[in-house]
């Protein structure tokens, strides 16, 4: 009777453990060999044959297809510098430098990665078709409303996710230390 | 007591199995992945341009909308497989994906120096079957083992400002891959 119950209870408890963890990790998204540089975190390593099971299992879930090495690197962000989480119906800018990169794309998507519905239709901004001040600086405004300059709408959605890609760049490639950056600074101005 | 122990410590040790069984297995049980997703939109050992995404509908997540796309979706079990892509006049990839999406192979317009990528793709048995001599006289023929009989080549075009996009889908437009003629 005792055996019973103590191997029910551990049959119980371990597949309420092993697929707890599995959720857990598939829907929070980890991986191992990430790069961070301020608000943005990059995982190099999934673009390559050295992606580890969870990565892989992940990819295989979200049916997504990570950027090669070979190809260039893409830092994803959820919240700003302070941990604030990226909420549409709030205005961040986005300010500074870029790490060494032939091209760079930025683009807005909600959590699931799908693009953004916006009265403008933009979703993202190129390194080429930026703005950019008289000392070749740049500041994107990510916000619900209009704003000049560089805007990138957010159209008022609850969370957001910004991914921002360098193309044929050494960052993730070279060497593993955080030296690489800088990335762009990110910081939230007010809420509607 | 120590029976009470032994059980949950036994608890924890098999559930950390299940749960190490079930992320390796995941990618095998995956029915919306990236290969799954591309096999109605295109046909075995053929260039087929991808649709832009939008808002309402991506075929994948976290595509990037500054590219054009196009995919060779592959299979090597008749033969191996040549890839010929011009390049774009901003920036061109090529990434080759397994049948599970994990890329193993990436290059770049500027890696392959030239105006147009040439490349081969064998599976490992295939290029062992390559005569030696003909490795070494076509030094600069560029050959990728793919790790798996099917898998995916995705040809990325940037287009660096919208107005772009037309020559960069265009280049695309030109690109082929198909199945070589055994010699």
């Amino acid at each position: 009777m005792r055996l019973l119950f103590g191997s029910c209870f551990t049959l119980l408890v371990a597949a309420a453990l092993g697929l707890g963890a599995t959720w857990f990790t598939l829907t929070r998204g980890v991986a191992f060999g990430a790069l961070t540089i301020g608000a943005w975190t990059a995982w190099p390593k999934s673009g390559s044959v050295d992606i580890d099971p969870y990565a892989r299992a992940g990819i295989a879930r979200s049916g997504e297809l990570p950027t090669g090495v070979g190809d260039g690197v893409a830092f994803y962000a959820h919240t700003d510098a302070t941990g604030n989480n990226f909420d549409g119906r709030c205005s961040f800018t986005l300010s500074g430098l870029t790490p060494a990169a032939r091209y760079w794309t930025v683009t807005l998507y909600d959590p699931e990665g799908r693009l953004v519905a916006n009265a403008i239709d933009r979703h993202g901004f190129t390194s080429e078709e930026i703005v950019r001040d008289s000392d070749g600086r740049f500041a994107i405004t990510v916000a619900p409303l209009a704003r000049p300059g560089n805007w990138l709408p957010t159209g008022g959605i609850e969370q957001f996710v910004l991914v921002w890609r360098l193309y044929d760049t050494p960052i993730g490639v070279a060497s593993r230390t955080t030296k690489e950056g800088p990335m762009p600074a990110i910081v939230r101005n007010n809420c509607s | 007591m120590i029976r009470a122990l032994m059980w949950i410590l036994a608890a924890i040790l098999l559930g950390g199995i299940v749960h190490l069984s079930t992320v390796l297995a995941l990618p095998q049980a995956a029915k919306q992945d990236a290969y799954s997703r591309l096999s109605p939109l295109a046909p075995v050992n053929t260039m087929v341009p991808l649709a832009a995404p939008t808002a309402a509908s991506a075929i994948m997540p976290f595509m990037d909308p500054a590219f054009a796309t196009a995919v060779c979706r592959y299979d090597l079990s008749s033969g191996s497989l040549k890839l010929i892509a011009p390049v774009s006049p901003a920036y061109t990839s090529v990434t080759f994906y397994t049948r599970k999406s994990v890329a193993y192979y990436a290059i770049n317009d500027r890696a392959a120096g030239r105006r147009t990528i040439e490349l081969d793709l064998m599976t490992p048995e295939q290029h062992a079957e390559v005569p030696e001599e003909e490795d070494v006289t076509a030094a600069d023929r560029l050959i990728i083992e793919s790790p798996s009989t099917m898998g995916l080549i995705m040809l990325r075009a940037l287009a660096p400002q919208p107005g772009l996009m037309a020559a960069a889908r265009g280049a695309l437009a030109a690109a082929t891959c198909g199945i070589q003629p055994v010699h």
